[in-house]
């Protein structure tokens, strides 16, 4: 475990580069700060003012958007290192944190690798080479094949003989990238060299590996943890079985229905240290993994003893993607215009590393946070986190968060039911079916309150904006309510409801806002036998309310933007959120027969006629006659006033009676050609 | 018995119960009968007052809604909540005109008036029913209008907007209804701005409300002006014509210029109507609300990067290019309310921001035709009586020429358009983006007619007419005087000649042997423009307004004795 760099001298680590981006050197960076130690950051174009870059001490350029260019590309960052003088490099996780030839070539530069030696990644990255090991250690595995031969025909004839259906994967990288399901033999081929070139394009790397696919397995992973006095820690294990497109999204830590003599035996099986940074993990033992890290690569023993890991509650962890949930998961991208995360405290942690404002890109992960909660047991952490993520907000762009709160209420979840197939298998309750017309009206139905909601707090926001600065300085005429005579001013706010999980559902809701006296608000549908409702705002701050309906008050957030011409005004209250437009400004084109064509008298002549514009001389003829032409297609070009002039067909058919050619002159209103129908 | 009961409300008995204790109560049951009354038109329903419960609408009150709504026309006062800020107070007047007065109901007499404001500027609106009567002038219609007038004139800072339907009838009362217009001219020459909506018909007298506003928005199907509608033109002349060809919209913002903006449906110019009380720009006039405020610090930059500019500007000045893309380069949020643009396409003309500063901006599309320069001076004149700087974007060939246009009275109309450049008493700014030639550099404010500023872009040229043509003039003067004196020219001695007068206009037409002479304030790099205008306008508004007066604007079509004819100059 110790590998003693030629250069390193054997003072204590001062400053950190963290090789890595997002939520994650955020996370790194934040324990270094708490222990006094520097940071630098390194970013590619795309990250130029992402947060981790600011939360660092000092950052580093280190290439073009593309991973491999910047946070893949080993030399760049050794070379920032030297640049800063950082005596460490923490690479994080994902990235170049498994490739055993970046730390082998930090330890060459002297530089603290902070994280497992070279050969312990290589084995572990390695997934074929830790399946050895561990089928060595005599821990029961799953049958397959995990040869160094790849050869299409041989790995296909062991797949046979593993049996259908098979699981592909790559040996290394991780994130479900290049894995495939291959039911039959018949897919194969295909599916083969299609990881082969996913795991290439992603990891660099394309040896392939085979194993029997398993139905309902579920994905449980034991935190271990070493330190070069070779002592070695387990920290219990966590369940990541609820996963789609192969990536977890809900973790917990201990794992749900495992029993205690399954989570020792597993513990004390488990060998090679491996990846840290498990929120749930630290939530349970209490520990800063992080701090453990630095404390270990300083050559620290670890802080206790297997008996002193202490085992307290139950957390979990939801990943907040931005995504297209109705579409499969689809990444989305998009700025991230009003982003609010639950406030943090001793029971929540928010690893994020964005800010409102962001945009969301193509080039990475598009992970937006990891929301951790912890409870003194599992039924009270999934309180708090169905709790947390009804308030975590989120506009701009789509995200999972309904998506987590349906999984998170689902019964075989509260059941800790889980498995890898938890989604697929649950299908049915966790996606929304709009051709359901009971789901459909219901959803409508909240939409049509959520939006009495919006006009009463829009109505209200704008009063108040009108009171503190009232345009032209007329301040008596915007008086709350506006006044008329004898009777009651009203408004109509048009708000297009923005159906998430229906894209055809959306519709445009009218409603009519009567002020009341006393500053309350009478709000109507336009649709026949919709009662009106009677909404009492009070403005708490730029974007809460306090709103009283129908007897009952609730606590009202609402955020605006502008993207596309639309307003945009999302509402988030009670465990609802709604997604509002409001189109602004005009959106209407006049027709566009505004440019360069002046007025001309064709009233005497048949439709179809062309007559020159101007008098003036043929400078070229574009067409001949017979020829097909379409409506504003350019005819011929004619000079006068110095200025060139092109003559375009008026309609669209054929060109007839065209006699003029280049260089000849015409006469004002002269016709120059015909276009008739076919 | 509904009819109303009038109480005769005595002034309180003075007691301690007034000051002190509760306010004595007055029955008010008699009260809520009279308030009920007010129920017009789109008076909004409430748990209080709720028309059905106290007051029936009259069938043909309710069928006169009906069809309005299916025209998707909204009623007078949903007309006006659109028009006033979100939010503000309205004051509206005489609801109870006309009640009881005829023999039929008239509610409110027909017509709604009242005061509110529009992004921030008081404007008094006059709003006609079309439910009631059709819209028909009654004495005491005229006389609620008359009132509205009286009151915006008082006020000095108000804008009457009208609303007009359908105004068939020919009433007794003639000498009243013809005030309307007398006011209207009367109050647009003492500088209050009058905005017309055109929303639904406007025939006969009703015609010269919308043709005597300083501004008019006409809306596409609905909105109609004519002086006889079609049964009568069918009656006087034969033809037969639809209302739409005869009177609407498109014919009145393409053709005849009666309108000024065209709007695709109701709300859309209702949205135009918004938009032309912003731009209505008043720095400097005494008195005004808004006064200097209207200058803002938080502009936004064009969408478009102005260094393409660079690219734009014209090498080849007969290649024509659209102006719109130089405006959209340099003004705030490359926003432009355009005017008139369906008139007079090849001046385009319109109002903007560039670095928070109001403007008008004129720039050229191709040749001056009679309704460009017609448009151009029209424009200028609500620049000047709003006191907004006027910039000029300049590539100008000139006035059409030509036997045809001759007739038409270009002369006259490119008079009107000199006329209202050279007397408009506003900062002007010139940049001359491509050519400027001939009396084309003069309707476009060129250095004759005192431009605060004039700047040249590289590419520019100037000169009284193009080296070809030049050269095609003075060769034929030439050919005649060696004609005279006997002498044969030859093709070659001529083609010599041309090339050379050809050289000569080309190198005393280039921007550099303009700004060598001082004839601009120098050559810009066109990606400066829009920091250098912003400047310029900044430095020119550092003065005290000037009111600006015209001279005599020739409007007759006939032409007259001293109309100064020159051929070279275009």
């Amino acid at each position: 475990f110790s590998a003693s760099p030629p250069r390193k001298s054997n003072r204590r680590i001062e400053k950190i580069l963290v090789a890595n981006r997002g939520e994650i050197a955020c996370r790194i960076t934040r324990t270094a700060k708490r222990l006094g130690i520097r940071t630098v950051a390194v970013y590619s174009d795309a990250d130029t003012h992402s947060l981790h870059v600011k939360s660092a001490d000092e950052a580093v350029r280190i290439g073009p958007p593309p991973a491999r260019s910047s946070y893949l590309n080993a030399s760049s960052i050794i070379e920032a290192a030297i640049r800063t003088g950082a005596q460490a490099i923490h690479p994080g996780y994902g990235f170049l944190s498994e490739s055993a030839e970046f730390a082998q070539l930090c330890e060459d530069e002297g530089f603290t690798f902070i994280g497992p030696p070279a050969s312990a990644i290589r084995d572990m990255g390695d997934k074929s080479a830790s399946k050895r090991i561990m089928g060595a250690a005599g821990v029961p595995l799953v049958p397959g094949y995990h040869g160094e031969e790849q050869d299409i025909d041989l790995m296909k004839s062991e797949a046979d003989k593993i049996g259908y259906p098979i699981l592909i994967k790559p040996t290394h990288g991780g994130g479900g990238k290049g894995m495939r399901i291959v039911q039959s033999p018949n897919e194969f081929v295909d599916s083969f060299l299609g990881a082969q070139r996913e795991a290439a394009a992603s990891f660099g790397i394309n040896t392939i590996l085979l194993e029997k696919y398993i139905t309902q397995p579920r994905h449980i992973e034991v935190q271990v943890f070493g330190d070069k006095h070779g002592n070695i820690l387990h920290l219990y294990e966590r369940d990541c079985s609820v996963q789609r497109r192969h990536q977890k999204i809900i973790e917990e830590a201990p794992a749900p229905n495992v029993l205690n003599d399954f989570r020792s035996h597993v513990g004390h099986a488990a060998v090679s240290a491996a990846k840290v940074e498990h929120p749930v993990t630290e939530m349970i033992i209490g520990q800063d993994l992080v701090e453990w890290q630095i404390r270990v690569a300083n050559g620290e023993p670890l802080p206790m003893n297997q008996s002193q890991v202490p085992l307290s509650g139950h957390a979990f962890e939801a990943r907040i993607y931005a995504e297209n949930v109705p579409k499969g998961f689809l990444p989305a991208t998009g700025v991230l215009h009003h982003y609010r995360p639950v406030p943090i405290s001793s029971t929540v942690r928010i690893e994020t590393g964005v800010e409102q404002g962001d945009t969301v890109s193509m080039h990475y992960d598009p992970m937006i946070a990891k929301l951790v909660v912890w409870g003194e047991n599992r039924a009270a952490a999934l309180v708090k986190l169905k709790d947390c993520l009804s308030k975590f907000q989120v506009a701009g762009l789509p995200t999972n968060i309904k998506f987590l709160s349906r999984l998170a209420n689902h019964q075989a979840f509260e059941n800790g039911e889980v498995e890898t197939h938890f989604i697929e298998h649950f299908r049915d309750d966790l996606f929304f079916d709009p051709s359901n017309p009971e789901l459909a009206q219901e959803a409508h139905n909240t939409a049509t309150f959520s939006a009495f909601m919006v006009a009463a707090c829009i109505s209200e926001k704008e009063h108040r904006s009108l009171k503190e600065r009232p345009p032209g300085g007329l301040s008596v005429w915007y008086a709350h309510p506006p006044f008329r005579v004898h009777h009651r001013a009203r408004h109509t706010m048009e708000l297009e409801w923005v159906n998430e999980n229906d894209s055809s559902g959306s519709k445009l809701l009218t409603l009519s806002i009567t002020y009341q006296p006393h500053g309350n608000y009478h709000i109507e549908t336009g649709e026949s036998n919709s009662p009106g409702l009677e909404v009492q705002v009070t403005q708490l701050g730029d974007r809460d309310f306090r709103v009283e309906a129908d007897g009952v008050s609730m606590d009202v957030s609402l955020a605006v933007f502008f993207k596309d011409r639309n307003k945009h005004i999302h509402i988030w209250h009670g465990s609802h959120h709604h997604c509002f437009k409001q189109k602004m400004g005009l959106e209407l084109s006049d027709d566009d027969e505004t440019q360069h064509k002046p007025t001309f008298d064709t009233a005497s002549h048949p439709p179809g006629t062309m007559v020159a514009p101007m008098a003036g001389l043929v400078v070229k003829v574009l067409v001949k006659n017979g020829t097909k032409v379409e409506e504003g297609q350019p005819i011929l070009v004619l000079e006068a006033m110095k200025m060139e002039h092109v003559v375009k067909a008026p309609t669209a058919g054929c060109i007839h009676g065209l006699q003029v050619a280049a260089g000849q002159q015409v006469s004002d209103s002269s016709v120059l050609f015909h276009v008739k129908d076919e | 018995d509904t009819k109303p009961q009038f109480h005769r409300i005595t002034s309180p008995p003075h007691s301690k119960t007034l000051l002190f204790g509760r306010p004595p109560r007055y029955p008010r049951s008699d009260l809520r009968i009279f308030l009920s009354q007010l129920q017009g038109h789109g008076l909004p329903s409430s748990p209080t007052f709720n028309p059905t419960s106290t007051r029936l609408w009259l069938e043909e009150e309710q069928v006169a809604v009906k069809r309005n709504r299916s025209r998707n026309k909204l009623l007078p006062r949903e007309r006006i909540d659109r028009l006033l800020d979100p939010g503000s107070s309205f004051l509206e007047l005489s609801q109870l005109a006309g009640h009881e007065l005829y023999d039929e109901p008239l509610p409110s007499a027909g017509i709604i008036t009242g005061i509110g404001p529009v992004h921030g500027r008081l404007c008094m609106f006059v709003a006609n029913d079309p439910t009631v009567k059709g819209g028909t002038y009654y004495p005491i219609t005229v006389k609620k209008h008359l009132r509205a007038q009286e009151i915006a004139g008082s006020m000095q800072s108000t804008i009457g907007g009208a609303f007009l339907p359908k105004q068939a009838d020919v009433f007794p009362d003639k000498d009243n209804f013809g005030r309307i217009f007398y006011n209207q001219a009367v109050m647009s020459a003492e500088g209050i701005p009058q905005i017309a909506l055109v929303l639904g018909s406007c025939t006969a007298g009703g015609a010269y409300i919308p043709a005597m506003a300083d501004e008019s928005v006409m809306v596409k199907g609905n909105g109609t002006i004519f002086l006889a509608g079609p049964p009568l033109v069918k009656a006087a002349t034969g033809e037969e014509v639809s209302a739409e060809d005869l009177g609407g919209a498109t014919v009145h913002c393409k053709t005849s210029g009666v309108s000024d903006y065209f709007a695709q449906d109701e709300l859309h110019g209702l949205a135009i109507g918004r938009n032309i009380i912003k731009n209505m720009h008043s720095a400097g006039n005494q008195g005004m609300i808004n006064g200097l405020q209207n200058i803002i610090s938080d502009y936004k930059e064009p969408l478009y990067d102005v260094k393409e500019l660079r690219s734009i500007a014209p090498t080849d000045l007969k290649q024509p290019f659209d102006i719109r893309s130089v405006i959209a380069r340099i003004v705030d949020g490359s926003e432009f309310d355009e005017f008139k643009k369906l008139y007079g396409t090849t001046l385009v003309t319109g109002f903007a921001r560039i670095l928070g500063q109001p403007v008008g901006i004129l720039g050229n599309n191709g040749i001056l035709f009679n309704e460009s320069a017609l448009k151009g001076a029209h424009f200028i004149e609500l620049c000047t009586q709003r006191n907004i700087p006027l910039v000029f974007l300049q590539n100008i060939t000139g006035f059409m020429v030509g036997s045809k246009s001759e007739a038409n009275g270009i002369a006259k109309s490119g008079a009107k358009m000199v006329m209202a450049v050279s007397c408009a008493k506003v900062p002007k700014v010139t940049v001359i983006v491509g050519g400027s030639f001939g009396a084309g550099n003069y309707a476009m404010c060129g250095r004759a007619y005192s431009p605060n500023f004039l700047f040249f872009w590289p590419n520019a040229r100037i000169s009284v007419m193009g080296g070809p043509q030049a050269a095609g003039v003075l060769s034929q003067i030439e050919k005649g005087n060696m004609k005279k004196q006997g002498i044969q020219w030859t093709k070659e001695e001529e083609e010599k000649f041309k090339a050379k007068v050809v050289e000569a206009y080309d190198k005393e037409s280039s921007a550099y042997y303009s700004t060598a002479r001082l004839w601009d304030d120098g050559i810009i790099d066109p990606a400066d423009t829009r920091n250098i205008v912003g400047l310029c306008l900044s430095a020119s508004m550092n003065r005290a307004p000037e009111t600006t007066k015209y001279g005599v604007f020739r409007i007759r079509n006939e032409m007259t004795a001293n109309v100064v004819e020159n051929d070279t100059c275009l």
